[in-house]
């Protein structure tokens, strides 16, 4: 219950961090994707269920305020999380380069499905333009921020398996 | 680990079968929302009571700590411009009135000739902006008045006498705005000069550069120009009437001879956005 609630709290967080905060202080215009972090880590942190789980609402806020139809998003970060929830075998909390790639790999993907559904399909092919103008600069500016963010929920999701453990 | 899990969970369902769920899940959403709009209301309403306050609240915050600085750097600014600007309210004054006597020959030959005023005559709500577009794709933002302030769908939206956008989704206490640079923003509109008619569109790869682009632009004359004012026409389907968009500054003939295209610089600085004036009337529309 209390690993929902805080959860529940970090999605919220991370999308006025994204939607209000980042805004403000975006390089260039462009905001880093604090959603795909938090979905990104949780799905290897916990497994390929809490990652969905956590994408799917994650998405959900993202297609409620930004969306024209409701359940892109959402469908979207599902998918990123389960993936995500494939690495969990490989995951020790130590080792923060598999983090990176895989919040980058997701990154990478995320942007490449917005284009390919938000723009492609409407007859925008200019591949070449947005790679250079959104993907690069989306990827490495939320890269810079999961250095941080990223320890952040790291250290959160400890104290909650440490207090699950005492509880259990 | 795989072991503790399922022990945990009551009902042990591999994960494929909880993706597939949910991926029929999101299905079912999207048709949902494509063809019906049963989904419109109690997700806005939930946002609007969980997500909007904090931002509302963040965007205070942030709009105070940036006048705090900005008063402070101006204060000596600020004192220098107040006798220029005294001087000229003077000068003004005296215009104004000149231009007062104007006005109302206008109003009247107006009122003869059938006319409503423009925009001036529409009523209108100030919002606030209280946060942009998440991702870095489109450019929506959101607002701080909704359905409780009168707000609605395909309400338009303009600031500092420019079309900003269109509402596109519609909470409580909160609005979102599709604004005209978006991508997917698609805009009826004429040359003020000539009335002759052009689509805008909102452009990704031209957003950097401060442009939007129009094109369909029937001009068989060679009369339109740069420079020249580009306002919504009035065929327009969902954009009232002879809002300003803004100014050419780039045009072109197309490949086909007939239809010309360019760039126009937008009427409003998208990038400093920070009220808006959302007008509480809409397009009269055939059902």
């Amino acid at each position: 219950m209390l690993r929902k609630i805080v959860v529940l709290c970090i999605v919220i967080i991370g999308f006025l961090l994204q939607s209000s905060v980042f805004s403000g202080i975006s390089m260039g215009g462009i905001v880093p994707n604090i959603m795909i972090i938090i979905t990104s880590s949780f799905g290897f942190m916990r497994g390929k269920n809490e990652g969905m789980v956590i994408g799917f609402f994650c998405g959900l806020i993202m297609d409620v305020f930004f969306g024209d139809i409701l359940g892109f998003y959402a469908l979207v970060y599902l998918v990123i999380g389960y993936l995500n929830g494939l690495f969990r075998s490989l995951f020790y909390p130590e080792d923060i380069k598999l983090p990176m790639i895989l919040i980058a790999g997701s990154e990478l993907a995320y942007c490449f499905l917005c284009f390919i559904f938000l723009f492609m399909l409407r007859g925008k092919f200019h591949l070449g333009f947005y790679f250079i103008h959104i993907f690069l600069p989306e990827i490495a500016y939320t890269i810079l921020v999961t250095l941080i963010i990223y320890k952040l929920i790291l250290w959160i999701n400890e104290r909650l398996e440490l207090w699950e453990k005492r509880n259990a | 680990m795989a072991r503790n899990r399922s022990k945990r969970s009551k009902l042990s369902i591999p994960s494929k079968y909880i993706l597939l769920g949910f991926t029929i899940l999101c299905v079912i959403l999207m048709v949902l929302s494509y063809t019906t709009n049963i989904l419109n209301g109690p997700f806005e309403m939930i946002a609007g009571y969980t997500i909007v306050p904090f931002q509302k609240g963040i965007s205070k915050a942030g709009y105070w700590l940036t006048s705090r600085s900005d008063s402070i750097k101006r204060m000596q600014e600020l004192t220098e411009e107040n006798e220029e600007l005294k001087n000229t309210v003077a000068d003004l004054t005296l215009q104004i009135n000149e231009l007062q006597q104007d006005r109302f020959e206008l109003s009247e030959l107006r009122l003869l000739y059938g006319l409503d005023e423009r925009y001036a005559g529409y009523d209108k709500v100030g919002a606030r902006v209280i946060g942009k577009d998440a991702g870095n794709w489109f450019s929506f933002f959101l607002i701080d008045k909704g359905k409780n302030d009168g707000i609605e769908k395909d309400m338009n939206v303009i600031a500092g006498g420019g079309l900003v956008g269109i509402v596109t989704d519609v909470g409580p206490n909160w609005a979102s705005v599709r604004s005209i640079i978006d991508d997917s923003a698609n805009v009826s509109s004429m040359v003020l000069s000539t009335s002759d008619l052009c689509i805008v569109s909102g452009n990704l790869e031209l957003m950097n550069d401060g442009y939007i682009q129009f094109s369909q632009l029937i001009d068989e004359k060679d009369m339109v120009g740069q420079g020249d004012q580009i306002v919504t026409s009035y065929i327009s389907d969902k954009y009232l009437p002879g809002i300003s968009i803004g100014y050419i500054s780039h045009i072109n003939k197309d490949a086909n001879n007939m239809t010309k295209s360019g760039y126009i610089t937008p009427a409003v600085d998208f990038k400093h956005i920070e009220t808006v004036l959302v007008i509480l009337e809409k397009k009269k529309q055939k059902d």
